[in-house]
């Protein structure tokens, strides 16, 4: 399978791939590590007529982990997945990306093309919704913050707008007390999350203090689940507490269902994988 | 047309080539390394494998123009003086193929997982090699090959 022909750009600077990606507008895409627009422009699902791969912006790329954890755009799932101070920071960063497709995606594919590409099943979604991550951008018109829980609109978009690059990926590194974890039911064949379910939570004398429940695959995008959280804040975090909140995944959320596993399923997967991310993320906290 | 200048098992290659073009039909057409497969052509089965700069990759989904001044190593580019790779050598010993389709892509994926892993479980290389579909053996005799060049290379460093 062949693309459709491109015209090629490798700039290496941010402001330079700013300026074609203005220059060229809706006709240009942006290359990341190509694992999700490669193989759509292979399937001619997508046919831009330019391309602008940034693999070359040194600048996008590096992490930092000290009181806050910042991932350039275009550090890969591999820095990420043998970054062992980040798998402190956020252990339900390194539990994600340890199951995103294999060795050799992960070597490609990065953290800021996979968040713009939004794909309903990514896994990284989910974790960068329960850590509360900024995604930091830049555009026409200089760089801003956009939350993580108002980035991801719908299924495939999000809230870049036309001109902006993903530049980096911040957000808090967990301290005493905290713990987080993602848990996947992972379709056999491409290993894209059927559902996946991110947990944060905070103790503090024994108690469940603040929570953030986020789930991918089940639905057209990655959603918190705020009736799970609610319902564990307060409690003790016991396997009574968890299941009982973990009951209440996936609630108001509409559901994909396929040949692989229908919407009703995927509504009990939400349940199944919510508690045992959750179980997971207060083990680490305590 | 752009041109490209990629190291290829050693050989310095200046090449015109269409942005579009995939780095697996550039190592088969244009440079006849057909040592590289074309399997499922949608990133799932691994037989494209090779390594840009030490890192496997999946030749199908990245492009020629990418590799602009990189160095690639592909299966024909494995073994050294005559002799076989322990990997070569293990996927023979261990009967680690039937048909042998999926085994350029399976070695070098194997290659970079041993680099990083140099003595891994059962269990590590099964997850090491997920990106890796073979047809034929049900993977049991793959996954013994990998241990024996594991066990092989351990050897000779240790003979070092």
């Amino acid at each position: 399978m062949i693309p459709a022909p491109f015209d090629y750009y490798a700039p290496t600077s941010l402001a330079e791939a700013l300026t074609l990606l203005q220059r060229h507008g809706d006709d240009a895409k942006i290359l990341a590590g190509g694992h999700s627009l490669l193989p759509a422009m292979k399937l001619r699902l997508a046919s831009p007529s330019v391309l602008i791969d940034i693999n070359k912006v040194a600048e996008l790329r590096g992490i930092k982990v000290n009181g806050t954890v910042e991932i350039g755009a275009m550090t890969t799932w591999s820095a990420i997945e043998h970054h062992a101070d980040l798998a402190k920071a956020c252990p339900a960063m390194a539990d994600a990306v340890a199951l995103i497709g294999d060795i050799q995606v992960r070597n490609r594919g990065t953290i800021g093309g996979s968040l713009a590409h939004a794909d309903p099943a990514a896994d990284m979604p989910a974790v960068i919704l329960a850590v509360d991550a900024q995604i930091h951008v830049e555009g026409p018109n200089g760089p801003r913050a956009i939350a993580a829980a108002d980035f991801f609109t719908d299924m495939l978009s999000t809230a870049l707008e036309p001109g902006e690059i993903i530049t980096s990926i911040t957000f808090d590194s967990h301290g005493a007390g905290e713990g987080s974890a993602y848990a996947k039911f992972p379709h056999p064949a491409s290993r894209y999350a059927i559902v996946g379910a991110a947990a944060y939570v905070k103790m503090e004398n024994g108690q469940v203090t603040a929570c953030r429940v986020a789930i991918t695959g089940a639905g057209p995008k990655a959603e918190r689940q705020s009736a799970v959280e609610q319902a564990l804040i307060g409690t003790d975090g016991s396997a009574d507490a968890v299941a009982a909140a973990a009951a209440h995944a996936g609630e108001g959320m509409d559901m994909l269902g396929d040949i692989h596993a229908s919407d009703e399923y995927r509504r009990a997967m939400c349940k199944v994988y919510t508690k045992r991310a959750l179980l997971k993320a207060i083990e680490r906290a305590r | 047309m752009t041109t490209i200048t990629v190291t290829v098992n050693g050989i310095r290659y200046t090449s015109e080539v269409e942005p579009r073009l995939l780095l697996v039909h550039y190592l088969r057409e244009h440079l006849n390394l057909t040592g590289t497969h074309i399997g499922c052509d949608t990133s799932q089965c691994g037989a494209c494998v090779v390594h840009i700069n030490g890192v496997s990759v999946k030749s199908c989904t990245t492009l020629a123009v990418q590799c602009d001044g990189a160095e690639i190593t592909t299966i024909e580019g494995l073994s050294s003086d005559g002799q076989l790779h322990p990997l070569q050598e293990g996927f023979w010993e261990k009967h680690g193929l039937q048909c042998g389709f999926c085994t350029p892509g399976m070695i070098m994926a194997a290659a970079d997982l041993l680099k990083r892993n140099p003595n891994p479980t059962e269990e590590e290389i099964r997850h090491g090699l997920e990106g890796n579909l073979c047809r034929c053996t049900g993977y049991e005799n793959i996954v013994r090959a990998v241990r024996y060049a594991a066990e092989k290379m351990a050897a000779a460093q240790a003979a070092d």
